[in-house]
Formats: structure tokens, C-alpha cells, sequence
């Protein structure tokens, strides 16, 4: 017969109606899958007894080989055995070719912004190689829980961008799975430990990988976790611990720098292993196996803190410097949640802990903890918690706005709004006539749009013929649970609307995106100041703008030539100080002086327009008194 | 009248109850529904109701509502693995007829 699990109380699934969920944490080097069985979150195995998935994945011609296999084949088939696709997912090709350098594969130029990869297989692209990964733990998935899984959670780093998270998302649908939603992984791992079931508060996930190191600061606020600062070193991790162990002993053993590729090899090996061993004990003895010799030492766990401090430094600096982006105090955060195999080394901990001034969470085997979150958020959304059990959500990190006139950011949804979100504003047009409008959508937390990131342009056209500034268009921003865009313009009168979906075509390096809040809080001031700097400007063009216009329709019949003159001397006069003064309130003065020197025109015009309304009418058609003689 | 636990079962339940935090035992019970006539109903307890029957073996409570125990007495609950898939079965002696899966069965 079939084998059960424990529901929660009342929570029974009928036969064959088995809400199954996994949560997947698709990592840079190695990926895992978790569920929650009879109330237990916890990893599965393959058939080998393996939890680790190795996010490798070898070509051939005859299939695909993904995990350790692919990856133990990586030194003699670079080409067509594919490593760390998370580093190109949902990257353009021009963004690829500035990290490709350091790749070993041949890209495709093709026609399309995605890039491919070319192997004995044929062209493969990275939301490809992404998705053999997650087949083969949703095969494993299903084969442990014994059914089709009705839906994934799968994470990404809190700085992925909408083209990563689309592009992700795309992986896993090509895998034959259904996403729930995305999860950031720093909030995967804090709901692993339950914090979001806690009292409201800041909370920091340290994240130390063999390669990578992230570091965010979550805040929960209503059960809401938002993401305040990330930073982070994509090239810093525990593979550099062993290399500044191995360096010492090659040092030691008198091989020093000249140590040959083979050799160079083994020492890490061996320091690779001391590290994992002064975990648990506080001196061990070495072995190097050299080519005329075997080298013996010893380490102890105070000599290896000396090698690595300088590694942990520069992750403790980061982490200062996102407590500073976040605006906390150290001594604000409630809880610190280790993440990644490095900080199984007693010393990142100690030094962390210091840091913060509190002892990091530790107890969640730090490799599983965001595969386990993500099972426990997965469970929930499948429908098999009461409901009294509160629903995760996340918040966009970065604002979402278009481009208004001069280049300047209109955001439309700011960060750390929760998500799903739509949110509407009108704009206008800005000439007479205007029958078009081209919407530039934009992130990023920066008052002019050369500062932000462009995420999409599109054109809104057929917009009926009005005066500026009288048509309405309504530009809505609608952002889904995975934090995907989609923007709409409509001109409310006509109706006429275009839209766009966010794809993924654009992108940044991580570190750009985490650099892009920290630069918003850097330059705070000096965008304040830009954006008033323009907004007169615009202001000003727009008054000139009017001011030819009128000059054009009525000028011949209400000024005299000397008249005239002096108005457009006037309006040069703005025009000037307007391209080239910097500061606001000259422009502002010289915009009311124009005002002012076209006081008379305004009048006559007013004058005029009255007289040409009532002409034709008779004095008795707007008053019964007697009227001062118009129309007569 | 009784319900037994195996010893697997028993202590698979007991860490699964630790892990949760919170509930005094397991309640077997079954519902009408599925494709032969009735399911099994596995589910923690935390609260135990006036008409539940308790049982308890080998330090495990076990709950029980009693026209459930109608079509359960004598069962056995075992704890075992199918390839990769693992988790609880009812060794039912009033079975006479269960479908393919084995999810829902007949007296």
C-alpha cells in the first residue's frame, strides 16, 4: 500500500489528492531540494545517499550527464561540461562578454540577445543548462515523495534582477515544473529558522560560500520580510581559505612559489581537510606529499586564524558597510543566520559573532538551511498548513519608474514595497499635438534616469491631437509575486494603450546592483539638488514652449514690432540662463521675469480671446444689464 | 480492542512529534472518500476530543475517534521505505479489498 505522512491536524489529503511541494535551492556550485514529510522540513537524497546536487552539467552526443559525474569530468571536457550557469543566467550577450573571459566555453553569436553556448549537443543557452539541473531534482523530488508534485519554490539572490528571476523562472517551466514563486535566498534561510514567526525586527544572513560571499539585512515588519541592504564579494569564499593554508605549507615545506600545477593540487587537498579537522579538534598534523619528499607539520586552530583573519576581515567590512546602506546600529540586528560551508570554520563564527555582538544561528546545517526554507514556504503556499499560518511575502528591492521630461526618475513603485503590487499614475503630454509618447522604464534608486537602470522602452502612440498638458495617460505598473514587471500605457480618453512585459535582456553584475542602493544613499544630496536643477529647466522649456506658440498664432495682431522684439529678447534671456545656469533659483527668477515682461501680451490675449468668444453674440446673450458696450 | 505501533514506527513518530514542537501523539482514523470506499486519515494531535479513544505503545499516545476504530481495530502501523520514498502504512486486518494504490480501501 501506499505510505503516508502526518498531516497537521484536520490537514488529511484526500487519495490522490496529496498537495506534494518542494523547495530548491539552485545554487552557483551545488544545488539541493527539500520537502516537508509529517511536519519535518529536510533534504532529499539520490539514490546514493547524496543530499548535494553538484549545478554541473556534461554534454554528449549521446545524452546529458548532470551532478558529480558531469563535474568530475570537467577537467577533460571543459567545452561541453557546464559549471556555475547561474553566473549567466538571464544575462545578455554584451554583459556575458565582460565575465566570459574567465569562462572556458565557446559562446554563439547569434542574432538573439540570449547567448548560447555551443557544445557537441548542439547550442545550448544558460536557461538550458538551468533547467537539466532542476529536472533531475524534480525527478528526485517525485521519486522520494512518491507523486507528481503539484509546485516548486525556488531561490535567488536577493540582487537578482527581473531578467534573472524571469530567466529562472523559464528554467524551471522548461523542466516541467510549476513555480509557486521565487524566494530570496537570505529570506529562505531566515524563515528556515523561523524568524518570520517571531516578533517583529532586523535580521542579518551571513552567507560564506566556497566562491561567494553575500551579506544581507532583512527586515521583518508584519510578518513581511524586507530586504534593507545587500553587499556581498562574488570572488571571496572558503576556496580562499584553503589557498592561503595551502600557500603557507608549500611555504613551510620550502617549496614555495614554485610549486608545480600537480602539487599545487594536492595542497589544497590537504588544506582542505586540516580546515574541516580543526573544526573539531584544536591542532592536527599534516602531510604533503612533495615530488622528492613527504613534508610533516602541524597546524594549530590559533595558527590557522592568523592565515584566514584577513579572508574574514573583508567579509566583517562588508558587513559594516550593509549595516551602514541599511541605516542599523550592529547592536539593532535580533538575529544572525549563518549560511554556506565556510561558516562551518570556527573562526568565521567567532568573528562574526563578535561583529554583532551576538552568537550567530548555527544549528541548521548551514549548506541545507535555504533548501529548507524553501520547503517550508513551498508546504504553506501547496495548502497543507491551516490557514491561521501566516503567507510569506517578499518586497521588490530596487524602484520601479519611468523617465520623465529632462531625464529625471518618476518612481511609480518605490523599494521594499510588498509584492504582488500595481500601482498607477497619470502623465501628460508635454507639446501641442503630441501624438506619441515613449515610456523608458527604469530601476533603481537615483533621480536622474542616466544614473538608474534601464530596463525597457516602449512607445505609446495614436494619442489623439490636444493642447499640452490635456491628454491623460495612465501608465500602471503591476508586479507579480516573483517580482516580474509588466508596465501599461493608456491614453484615457481614446483608450489607445501599449504595454510591455519585462524580458530577459538586460541585466547588471551583481556587484552593481548591490553598489546601486549604496550609491542612492552616497549622492543623496547631490540628486536632490539635480533633480531641482532640472526640473526648473524643464519648467522653462515648457514656458517658452507655450510662449512660441502663442507668439506664432497671434503675435502679428496684438504686438507692435518693438513690442514683440522686446518679448523675444526676453524669451532669449531665459533660454540662456536656462541652458546655463546652475542654479535653480536663478532659472526660477528668470522664468517670473519673463512672466512679467509678457504681463501685457498675457492681458491682451485674454482680451482678445474674450472678444473672439463673445463676437457674434449679442450684448443681451450674457447680460440682461447693459453691458459695456461690447458687441455693439 | 487495540492499535499497535512498530518499533519504527513508533519511534519515527516520536521524532517527528519532537521536531514539531508541540502534540501529545498520532491519530489514525479514516474518512469516506477515494476511489474503493474509505482513506486513511494520519494526522498530529493536539487536542484530543471527548469521543477519541486513546491507546499507547511503546511511549507513543495513539488517538482514535471511536466509530473510526469500527474499521481499524487490530491495525498495526508500520514505518518503511520504497526506493527513495519513505513514510507510515496501515496493516489493516479488516481489508478485504483496497484499490491499485492502496490509498483507500473496502471491509
Amino acid at each position: 500500500m501506499a505510505l503516508l505522512q502526518i498531516a497537521e491536524p484536520g490537514q488529511s489529503a484526500a487519495p490522490h489528492e496529496h498537495r506534494l511541494a518542494a523547495g530548491i535551492d539552485l545554487g552557483t556550485t551545488n544545488s539541493l531540494v527539500a520537502s516537508v514529510r509529517s511536519g519535518e522540513a529536510q533534504t532529499l537524497a539520490d539514490e546514493q545517499g547524496e543530499h548535494l546536487l553538484p549545478s554541473v552539467v556534461r554534454y554528449l552526443p549521446a545524452g546529458i550527464v548532470v551532478g558529480a559525474p558531469a563535474r568530475d569530468a570537467a577537467a577533460r571536457d571543459p567545452l561541453n561540461t557546464i559549471s556555475s550557469v547561474k553566473r549567466l543566467i538571464g544575462r545578455a550577450v554584451d554583459e556575458i562578454a565582460s565575465i566570459g573571459s574567465e569562462l572556458p566555453y565557446e559562446f554563439v553569436t547569434a542574432d538573439s540577445s540570449v547567448p548560447r553556448l555551443h557544445t557537441v549537443a548542439g547550442d545550448v543557452t544558460p536557461i538550458e543548462v538551468s533547467a537539466e539541473i532542476l529536472k533531475v531534482l524534480g525527478e528526485r523530488a517525485r521519486a522520494t515523495l512518491g507523486g507528481e508534485l503539484s509546485g516548486v519554490v525556488i531561490t535567488v539572490p536577493a540582487y537578482f534582477d527581473d531578467a534573472q528571476r524571469q530567466a529562472t523562472k523559464d528554467a524551471a517551466r522548461l523542466a516541467g515544473l510549476h513555480v509557486y514563486r521565487l524566494l530570496n535566498e537570505p529570506t529562505a534561510a531566515a524563515v528556515a529558522y523561523g524568524l518570520d514567526r517571531g516578533a517583529d525586527g532586523v535580521h542579518a544572513i551571513y552567507d560564506l560560500g566556497g566562491g561567494t560571499f553575500d551579506v544581507s539585512v532583512l527586515r521583518l515588519n508584519k510578518g513581511v520580510f524586507e530586504v534593507m541592504a545587500t553587499g556581498g564579494d562574488t570572488a571571496l569564499g572558503g576556496d580562499d581559505f584553503d589557498a592561503a593554508i595551502a600557500s603557507w605549507m608549500l611555504h613551510e615545506a620550502g617549496v614555495g612559489d614554485a610549486a608545480g600545477r600537480g602539487v599545487m593540487r594536492h595542497a589544497l587537498d590537504v588544506a582542505r581537510a586540516a580546515k574541516e579537522a580543526l573544526a573539531h579538534a584544536d591542532t592536527i598534523t599534516l602531510a604533503l606529499d612533495l615530488p622528492d619528499r613527504t613534508w610533516h607539520g602541524e597546524l594549530t586552530r590559533v595558527q590557522m586564524a592568523e592565515l584566514i583573519d584577513p579572508l574574514i576581515r573583508k567579509t566583517i567590512t562588508t558587513c559594516r558597510r550593509v549595516l551602514r546602506d541599511a541605516g542599523v546600529d550592529s547592536a539593532e540586528i535580533e538575529d544572525v543566520v549563518m549560511v554556506g560551508g565556510s561558516t562551518r570554520t570556527l573562526r568565521v563564527r567567532e568573528k562574526v559573532g563578535e561583529f554583532f555582538g551576538r552568537a550567530p544561528l548555527v544549528d541548521i546545517d548551514p549548506d541545507r538551511v535555504v533548501a529548507i526554507g524553501a520547503a517550508i514556504q513551498a508546504d504553506v503556499l501547496a495548502g497543507n498548513k491551516p490557514n491561521d499560518e501566516m503567507l510569506l511575502l517578499d518586497v521588490n528591492p530596487l524602484s520601479l519608474g519611468i523617465e520623465t521630461m529632462g531625464g529625471l526618475t518618476e518612481k511609480i513603485i518605490p523599494r521594499n514595497t510588498t509584492i504582488p503590487v500595481a500601482r498607477a499614475q497619470e502623465f501628460t503630454t508635454f507639446k501641442d499635438g503630441q501624438s506619441a509618447m515613449a515610456i523608458h522604464v527604469v530601476q533603481g534608486e537615483r533621480e536622474l534616469v542616466s544614473d538608474c537602470r534601464s530596463l525597457a522602452r516602449f512607445e505609446l502612440r495614436g494619442i489623439p491631437a490636444m493642447v499640452a498638458g490635456a491628454a491623460r495617460i495612465r501608465v500602471t505598473f503591476a508586479v507579480d509575486a516573483d517580482g516580474l514587471l509588466q508596465v501599461e500605457a493608456r491614453e484615457q480618453t481614446s483608450g489607445v494603450s501599449a504595454s510591455v512585459e519585462i524580458k530577459p535582456s538586460y541585466g547588471l553584475t551583481d556587484d552593481e546592483i548591490t553598489g546601486m542602493l549604496q550609491a542612492s544613499i552616497a549622492h543623496a544630496q547631490e540628486d536632490m539638488d539635480v533633480r531641482r536643477l532640472v526640473e526648473e529647466r524643464v519648467e522653462a522649456q515648457r514656458v517658452i514652449e507655450a510662449l512660441n506658440a502663442a507668439l506664432a498664432s497671434d503675435a502679428d495682431e496684438l504686438l507692435s514690432a518693438d513690442e514683440r522684439g522686446a518679448i523675444e529678447a526676453a524669451l532669449a534671456r531665459l533660454l540662456q540662463t536656462a541652458e546655463q545656469s546652475q542654479k535653480p533659483a536663478e532659472i526660477e527668477a528668470a522664468i517670473k521675469q519673463l512672466e512679467k515682461d509678457c504681463e501685457f501680451y498675457v492681458e491682451r490675449r485674454m482680451n482678445s480671446n474674450i472678444r473672439k468668444a463673445m463676437a457674434g453674440h449679442r450684448v443681451d446673450d450674457f447680460s440682461k444689464e447693459d453691458g459695456p458696450g461690447a458687441g455693439s | 480492542m487495540a492499535i499497535t505501533l512498530t518499533e519504527a514506527a513508533a519511534s519515527r513518530v516520536q521524532n517527528f512529534l519532537d521536531s514539531r514542537g508541540k502534540g501529545v501523539g498520532v491519530r489514525l482514523g479514516v474518512k469516506t472518500s477515494g476511489c474503493s470506499g474509505l482513506a486513511y486519515v494520519l494526522e498530529f494531535v493536539d487536542d484530543v476530543d471527548d469521543d477519541d479513544q486513546v491507546f499507547e505503545d511503546r511511549g507513543v499516545k495513539v488517538v482514535i475517534d471511536k466509530k473510526s476504530l469500527v474499521y481499524l481495530d487490530g491495525t498495526e502501523l508500520d514505518y518503511g521505505k520504497e526506493g527513495l520514498n519513505e513514510g507510515f502504512k496501515f496493516n489493516n486486518p479488516n481489508v478485504k479489498d483496497q484499490c491499485g494504490c492502496g490509498e483507500s480501501f473496502k471491509i
